[in-house]
C-alpha cells in the first residue's frame, strides 16, 4: 500500500469506529431504558403491577442489550486501533504528533482501559457514558482538528515525545474512566438518598452501590495520579529542557497541566478530609477532569504558546 | 474543628490556634484549590517572563484595562506577591503538617499493634466460626495467613488474642511524597537563584561570545554574579533547514541544524559543534539550545559619495509558518539625516490576485524585501536602551511616494538588486543569510528537584497502593471439641471491599484447620 492509501484507510477506520461507537452507545442506552421498570431483585417486582415474567423478560432484554453494547465497543476498539496504526504507518512515525492524533489515540487507550476494567471489576454500567464521550471526541476531532498525515515538527522529534505523551494519554484515559465513575457516583448517591426502598426499579439499581462506585473512582484516580505526576512533572520538564532550554516556563499548557495536577491532589485530600468525603470529592474529581479537557481543547485552540504546534 | 471562641485566648494560645488552623487538612485542601485558581490568569494573559513583547502588545491594544491588570501583577503572575503568598502559606502548612506526622509515625513504628477490642463481631468486617482445632492451632494458622504483618499474641482470661498491623509503608510513602514536594520547591528556588538564562540571535558567519552585551534577553538569579559569565564563544558557520516540499503538509519543517566551531574558555581550542532542536550543546557549564530561526538579509547602504555606511546581516523575525518576517534597519551613519527602514521579508514571494505579495513557502526560493523609509533622528543616543526590532519614529519623517503622497515610498529588492533613495543614498540587498536564535541557560543543581520528584513519585505510589490494615483474631475453647474463632479487620482508609478481603483471609486461615460440622455460627 502507498502512504496515501494507508492514510485513507486510517481515515475510514476512524470514521467507522465512530459509527460503531454510536451503535454501542444506543445499545447501552437500551440497556438502561429496558431496565426501567425492573426492580433491584426480581422477587420484589412480583408484588407490583409489573408481572414477574414481564419483568424477567425485560431484565433479560436489558442484559442482552448490554452484551451487544459491549461487543460493539470491542469492535469499535479494534477498528480504531487499525486507524491509529495505519495513521502511524502513513506518517512514518509514532501516531501522536498533533491534536488530531492525540485525540484518536487517547480514545483508543480510554476504550482499552474501559474494556479491561469491565473484565476486572464488571464496570459495564459506565458503558453508555464512556461510549458517548468517545463518540463525541472522535467525531469532533475528525471534524475540527483533522490534519493529513505528515512529518513531525522538529521540537516534537524526540523519544521523550513517546514517553511523555504515552504517560499523559494513559493517565488521561484513566481520568476519563474516573470521571465517569464520579458522575455515576453522584447520580447513584442522590438516588439512594431520595428514592424510597419500594420505588427502586431500573438500571440504576442494578448498578453497584454508591460506595462501591466511589471505590472504583478512587482506585482509578489513584492509579492515574502518579502517572500524571510522571507525565506532567517529570517527563514534560525533561523534554522541555531538551527542546526549549528550560524545564518549566509557565507556558499555557504547563500551567494547565499543573492546575490539573493540583486539582487531583485536592481530590485525594478531600477523600481524607471530614466534610469533603463523597459528594464534594466527586465534584472535585469532575472539575479536575474539566481542567484536563480544557488543556487538550481550550489551550490548543484558543490560548496558544509554545505547545500550540499541536493544532 | 470546633469553632473555638478566639476572643478569650492569650496571644500564645492564639498563635497556637492559628498554627493548628494553618496545618489542618481542611486548610491544606483550600490552599491547594486556591493555588490552582490563582495560577489560571497566567495562562490566559501574556506573561513578561515568557513573552515580554506580547505583554507590550497587549498593553498597547488595551490602554484602559491593561495598566490596571499590570498593577495587579497579572503580567507576571508567578512572581506576584499574591501567587507567592498562597505558595508560601502552602509550604508552611506542608512543613507544619509533615513534622508532627513524622513524629506520630516514628512512635507508631515502635509501638505494638493495638490490643483487640472487646467485641470483635461489632466491626462491619468481622466473622465468627467454629473449629475443632485448638486455639493454638487457630493462632498459628492466622499468623501464617497474615504473612508479613507485625503480630502480637496474648493469652487472657482463657482466650487467645492476636493483634496484627500491616501496611506501615503507606504512611512512610505519604511522608516521603510530602517531604519531596518541599525538596522540589526548595531545589527549584535554588536553581533559580544561582542560574541564568538568556537568548541571542546569531547570523550565519557571526560569532557569539558569552558576555552580557551579546544577549538580546538575559535574566539571572539574585545570587548569580553577572560579571562571572563563563567565557566561551562560538562561530555559527552554517544553518540548514529542510521543509516538506510536497504533499498535504507542504512547508512543514523537517529539520533545523546549526553547525560551526566552539571554543571553551578564554583561549580554548576550536572544536566543531552541531546543535539541533532537542540536541543542545554543553559548554562552559551552560547548555546552548536552538530555539528559533529565520532570515537575515545582508543589507548595504552607500552614501551619495560612494562610501559604505552600513553593511551587515539584519535579522527579520518570522511571523508565520511560511516565514513572512518583519524587521528594521537602522542606518545611524547616514548624513545629514539618519535613515530608518521598516518592512517585511518573504522567502518565497508570490503575487496574489489582489495584488498583495505573500510568502508561499518557508525556504528561500524567491526572496524579497519590502521596506518603508524614514529620515531624521533614530534616537539612539538618548541613553535609553532600544530594541533593534523597533523603529522609534518620534523624530523621523517618512518618505512618501511621488505620485501618490498618501502612500509611503517603497523599497522592494531581490538579492543583488539595489535602489537609490530620495536623499541620494543607495540601498542594496547583497545576499541572504539565515540566523539562529539560541537560548543559553545554566541551571546549577537541577538534579536536586529531579531526584526529589522521582523519590516523591515512588513515595506516592507506595502511599496510594499500600493498605494500612489491622487484624484481630480471638480464639476461645468452649469445650473439648469446639473452638470459637472471631476475626475482625479494619482498614485505616475506609473501603467497601473489605468484607471480600476478609473472606479471602478467612479462607487462607481455615485451610489448615478442621472446621466443625456446625460450620459458621
Ligand atoms: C503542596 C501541597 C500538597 C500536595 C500536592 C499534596 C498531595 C497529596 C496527595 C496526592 C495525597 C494522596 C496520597 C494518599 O491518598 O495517600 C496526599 C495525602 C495526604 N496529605 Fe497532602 N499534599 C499537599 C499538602 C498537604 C498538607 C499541607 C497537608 C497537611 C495538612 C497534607 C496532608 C495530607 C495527609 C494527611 C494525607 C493522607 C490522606 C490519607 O490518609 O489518605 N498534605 N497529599
Amino acid at each position: 500500500m502507498t502512504l496515501e492509501q494507508l492514510g485513507r484507510l486510517s481515515n475510514y477506520s476512524v470514521a467507522s469506529a465512530t459509527v460503531v461507537l454510536a451503535l454501542a452507545f444506543l445499545a447501552y442506552a437500551a440497556q438502561w431504558s429496558l431496565a426501567r421498570n425492573v426492580a433491584m431483585t426480581k422477587v420484589l417486582a412480583g408484588g407490583e403491577d409489573v408481572s414477574l415474567e414481564e419483568s424477567e423478560v425485560k431484565a433479560d432484554r436489558s442484559d442482552a442489550a448490554g452484551g451487544i453494547g459491549f461487543s460493539l465497543t470491542v469492535l469499535a476498539e479494534v477498528i480504531l486501533i487499525i486507524g491509529v496504526v495505519t495513521r502511524g504507518l502513513s506518517a512514518e512515525r509514532v501516531p501522536w504528533g498533533n491534536m488530531y492524533e492525540f485525540g484518536i489515540i487517547a480514545i483508543a487507550v480510554a476504550l482499552a482501559a474501559y474494556l479491561l476494567l469491565v473484565k476486572m471489576w464488571d464496570i459495564d454500567w459506565v458503558g453508555a457514558l464512556v461510549t458517548l464521550f468517545a463518540m463525541v471526541v472522535l467525531g469532533s476531532t475528525m471534524l475540527f482538528v483533522y490534519v493529513p498525515p505528515g512529518p513531525l515538527v522538529p521540537a516534537l522529534d524526540s523519544y521523550w515525545l513517546v514517553i511523555h505523551v504515552v504517560a499523559a494519554i494513559v493517565a488521561g484515559s484513566a481520568f476519563l474512566v474516573g470521571a465517569t465513575a464520579s458522575v455515576l457516583y453522584l447520580v447513584k448517591a442522590r438516588a439512594e438518598r431520595l428514592t424510597p426502598e419500594d420505588q427502586r426499579t431500573g438500571f440504576l439499581w442494578k448498578m453497584p452501590t454508591s460506595g462501591a462506585i466511589d471505590q472504583v473512582a478512587y482506585r482509578v484516580h489513584a492509579f492515574a495520579f502518579p502517572i500524571w505526576t510522571f507525565a506532567a512533572l517529570i517527563a514534560g520538564p525533561i523534554w522541555a529542557q531538551a527542546a526549549w532550554g528550560r524545564y518549566w516556563g509557565w507556558d499555557a499548557k504547563e500551567v494547565w497541566a499543573f492546575i490539573t495536577w493540583v486539582f487531583y491532589a485536592a481530590y485525594l485530600h478531600a477523600r481524607a478530609t471530614a466534610g469533603w468525603r463523597g459528594k464534594a470529592a466527586a465534584i472535585l474529581a469532575l472539575v479536575a477532569f474539566g481542567t484536563f479537557m480544557f488543556n487538550y481543547i481550550g489551550v490548543n485552540l484558543f490560548v496558544g504558546g509554545l505547545h500550540s504546534y499541536a493544532k | 474543628m470546633s469553632d473555638t471562641d478566639t476572643s478569650e485566648l492569650s496571644p500564645l494560645e492564639f498563635l497556637r490556634w492559628g498554627w493548628r488552623q494553618l496545618t489542618s487538612m481542611r486548610t491544606a485542601l483550600s490552599l491547594l484549590l486556591l493555588l490552582a485558581v490563582v495560577a489560571i490568569p497566567g495562562s490566559l494573559l501574556p506573561q513578561r517572563g515568557v513573552d515580554a513583547r506580547a505583554v507590550e502588545a497587549y498593553l498597547n491594544d488595551n490602554p484602559k484595562i491593561g495598566p490596571i491588570l499590570d498593577k495587579l501583577g497579572m503580567f507576571s503572575v508567578y512572581t506576584s506577591p499574591w501567587f507567592s503568598g498562597v505558595y508560601l502559606l502552602l509550604m508552611i502548612s506542608l512543613v507544619g503538617c509533615i513534622l508532627p506526622r513524622s513524629r506520630v509515625y516514628y512512635r507508631a513504628l515502635k509501638a505494638r499493634p493495638p490490643k483487640a477490642p472487646k467485641n470483635l463481631t461489632r466491626f462491619p468486617a468481622s466473622i465468627e466460626f467454629v473449629t475443632t482445632s485448638s486455639p493454638e492451632e487457630a493462632m498459628s494458622a492466622a499468623r501464617r495467613a497474615l504473612g508479613r504483618a507485625r503480630v502480637d499474641v496474648v493469652e487472657r482470661d482463657g482466650s487467645h488474642e492476636l493483634s496484627a498491623e500491616s501496611g506501615y509503608l503507606r504512611e512512610a510513602g505519604n511522608l516521603v511524597f510530602h517531604i519531596s514536594i518541599v525538596v522540589v520547591l526548595v531545589g527549584v528556588a535554588m536553581t533559580a537563584l544561582f542560574g541564568y538564562r538568556g537568548a541571542a540571535i546569531v547570523a550565519e558567519g557571526d560569532r557569539f561570545s558569552n558576555v552580557l552585551t551579546q544577549y538580546d534577553e538575559f535574566g539571572s538569579g539574585a545570587l548569580f554574579d553577572r560579571d562571572k559569565l563563563p567565557p566561551f564563544s562560538f562561530n555559527l558557520d552554517n544553518f540548514s533547514a529542510t521543509y516538506q516540499v510536497d504533499g498535504p503538509q507542504r512547508g512543514a519543517p523537517l529539520s533545523f541544524e546549526a553547525t560551526g566551531t566552539v571554543s571553551d574558555g578564554v583561549d580554548g581550542a576550536d572544536k566543531d559543534f552541531s546543535i539541533r532542536v532537542n540536541h543542545p550543546m554543553k559548554v562552559g557549564g551552560a547548555s546552548v539550545f536552538l530555539v528559533g530561526q529565520g532570515y537575515a538579509p545582508v543589507i548595504k547602504v552607500t552614501n551619495p559619495n560612494g562610501d559604505v555606511v552600513f553593511d551587515e546581516p539584519v535579522p527579520f523575525l518570522p511571523a508565520d509558518p511560511s516565514y513572512t518576517s518583519n524587521g528594521v534597519v537602522k542606518v545611524a551613519e547616514a548624513e545629514p539625516e539618519q535613515l530608518g527602514f521598516q518592512g517585511f521579508f518573504l522567502p518565497t514571494f508570490i503575487q496574489g490576485n489582489d495584488g498583495a505579495t505573500r510568502s508561499a513557502f518557508p525556504a528561500p526560493y524567491a526572496p524579497i524585501i519590502g521596506l518603508f523609509v524614514w529620515h531624521g533622528d533614530l534616537g539612539l543616543d538618548k541613553g535609553i536602551p532600544q530594541s533593534v526590532y523597533v523603529l522609534d519614529k518620534s523624530n523621523m519623517t517618512q518618505y512618501m511616494d511621488d505620485k501618490d503622497p498618501k502612500k509611503g515610498y517603497r523599497v522592494s529588492l531581490q538579492p543583488g538588486e539595489s535602489q537609490t533613495l530620495p536623499d541620494g543614498h543607495t540601498i542594496e540587498f547583497v545576499s541572504l543569510k539565515q540566523f539562529a536564535r539560541f537560548q543559553i541557560a545554566s541551571v546549577p543543581g537541577v538534579e536536586i528537584p529531579l531526584i526529589g520528584i522521582v523519590l516523591g513519585l515512588i513515595g506516592l505510589i507506595g502511599s496510594l497502593s499500600i493498605k494500612p490494615r489491622r487484624t484481630w483474631v480471638r480464639a476461645r475453647r468452649e469445650n473439648d471439641s469446639r473452638t470459637v474463632v472471631q476475626v475482625a479487620v479494619l482498614d485505616r482508609v475506609p473501603r467497601v471491599d473489605l468484607p471480600a478481603d476478609l473472606d479471602r483471609f478467612i479462607q487462607r486461615m481455615q485451610e489448615p484447620l478442621q472446621l466443625s460440622e456446625e460450620g459458621d455460627v
